[in-house]
């Protein structure tokens, strides 16, 4: 069986990876999303939408994830139902391992395996998921037509679905730890909320314990200035509480963060090269639809820039014939500005030779791969191997040494 | 897979003695719907050992609620009118059919 490799190999399918698609298949490149359910991610799950630029009031999160994937697959990004478990990203091909047991193949990685709401391990909070513990109101806003839901958080998903739920729900309390008229929400969410009769608020106060038989009938709510505990009926609660990035089968492959999210720079490389982060697993500030897109095409372009830099790289070095001096510089750095043209000058009189230059700013993989820390710096390649280094200022006598093939560092 | 509502669900789920998947879905359920299209995979696959079926919440919410179902997505294993197994939220396709051949085996 011959293995199919992919330009780009993207894990999940939410707008970042669907971006990083975008970008990748418009750039020419062979481009593969692995999506354990429904493309579209967290946000797929989210009714109201209404920041994304472009899709204004009245926008739902599935509509606009929709036309996301249709955009991808229009050009030519494939989507397959997934969910990768296992990686190898050491090699020139990096390897991802699926539940179903088999392997896909990619010159380069981009991760977008997003985050998942929190549980806050509440006494009876496990126990009464699918009973009346929710973490989706779209998914489960049905059953509570006429009844009384709790929320707990406040930042903006909790605002924003409380509101979504009392299209449905008789009462929605939510439940903020912050003292009186204090959210973490937007305050465009606020103003709405405040707002709408059918929404209470209790401050300063948690959420102790769930309780019922066989289905939640009933909580336990403190209140945190006074210690005082509350019981209160109801017949459902959500938790909006935060996220929790879906990166444990990273773990040990790349460098997370202790809160477990993806440690990248501005180009959203990670710490191994050739693999790349984007969307809510990211440790980033921001962690909105608008954000996640932007990540997944920062990762896609520099995808393949590193995809061109190494196809280079190859052709002109590891597969040349005769010696190849490669010849590390930066317009930044007189010194290797001045090697490299006495280089250029020379190089026709050594037999069987060429140059190849590397700007250290524009490829620093390269250069890292060789463990070259300083420049000028030059490398001398024979059948795509290093037999020599040289450090430092080149001087006439060095070419000489290398013409006779005995320079050393 | 059979379509399970309030009028028919007492005849063809809790008088079975057959195994009965019953998979609870509603049309603004994108984790329901990216399930359906496995679990009809496995109705295709397991359809002559037992029964398969689904039943729409939204529709059918007193149904559901009388089920102790409040979250979706649900799949709940019913034989001779009991519930013998049931799963929420965070499973797989994967998940179900290992359930499936544990449920089957239980039966010869």
């Amino acid at each position: 069986m011959t293995k199919e490799i992919w330009d780009i190999l993207i894990v999940g399918g939410g707008p970042a990876g669907l971006t990083a698609g975008i970008y990748g298949a418009r750039s020419k490149l062979k481009t593969l999303i692995l999506e354990k359910g429904r493309p579209g991610g967290q946000a797929a799950t989210t009714e109201e939408m209404e920041n994304y630029p472009g899709f204004g009031r009245g926008a739902t999160g599935p509509s606009i994830m929709k036309a996301m994937q249709e955009h991808a697959e229009d050009f030519g990004v494939i989507i397959e139902k997934e969910t990768a478990v296992d990686l190898d990203l050491d090699g020139e091909i990096k390897i991802v391992r699926t539940k179903k047991g088999k392997e896909f193949y990619g010159k380069t990685v981009i991760l977008c395996p997003g985050a998942n709401p929190r549980s806050l391990g509440i006494k009876g909070e496990k126990k009464f998921v699918g009973k009346g513990v929710s973490y989706c109101a779209t998914c489960d806003a049905d059953f509570y037509e006429d009844l009384d839901v709790i929320v707990v958080g406040n930042g903006d998903a909790a605002i924003e679905e409380a509101i979504y739920l009392t299209k449905f729900a008789e009462k929605v309390t939510v439940i903020v730890i912050h003292d009186e008229g204090i959210l973490d929400a937007n305050k465009a969410s606020q103003e709405k909320a405040f707002a709408n009769p059918k929404i209470h608020f209790i401050w300063n106060s948690v959420l102790e314990e769930i309780k019922g038989d066989g289905i939640v009938e009933s909580v336990v709510i403190k209140n945190l200035k006074t210690g005082e505990i509350t019981d209160m009926e109801t017949n459902g609660v959500f938790f909006f509480v935060g996220y929790v990035p879906n990166t444990e089968f990273l773990r040990g492959k790349i460098d997370l963060n202790d809160q477990g999210y993806i440690i990248v720079n501005e180009k959203m490389e990670t710490s191994v090269p050739g693999v790349y982060a984007a969307g809510d697993a990211n440790q980033k500030y921001l962690r909105q639809v608008v954000t996640a897109a932007a990540d997944g095409a920062i990762a896609a372009f520099a995808a393949d820039k590193y995809l061109a830099e190494e196809e280079n790289f190859k052709m002109q070095v590891l597969n040349a014939q005769g010696t190849v001096l490669v010849a590390f510089w930066s317009p930044q750095k007189e010194e290797s500005i001045e090697a490299v043209s006495l280089l250029e000058q020379n190089v026709n009189q050594l037999a069987n030779t060429k140059l190849v230059k590397i700007d250290l700013y524009r490829n620093h993989l390269v250069a890292n791969r060789y463990n070259v820390e300083s420049i000028p710096a030059v490398l001398v390649f024979e059948n795509g191997e290093v037999i020599n280094r040289l450090k430092g200022s080149i001087s006439q006598e060095v070419l000489r040494e290398l013409a006779a093939g005995r320079a050393t560092v | 897979m059979h379509v399970f509502d309030k009028e028919n669900f007492d005849a063809q789920v809790l008088s079975s003695s057959e195994l009965v998947l019953v998979d609870f879905w509603s049309p603004k359920c994108e984790p329901c719907k990216e399930l359906m299209p496995e679990i009809e995979a496995l109705a295709e696959k397991y359809g002559d050992k037992m029964k398969f079926g689904k039943v729409d919440v939204s529709q059918n919410r007193r149904l559901s609620i009388g089920q102790k179902v409040l979250g979706l997505p649900t799949i709940v294993f019913y034989r001779n009118g009991e519930k013998v197994a049931e799963m929420s939220k965070d499973f797989t396709a994967e998940d179900v059919e290992a359930k499936i051949n544990e449920l089957l085996k239980i039966n010869t």
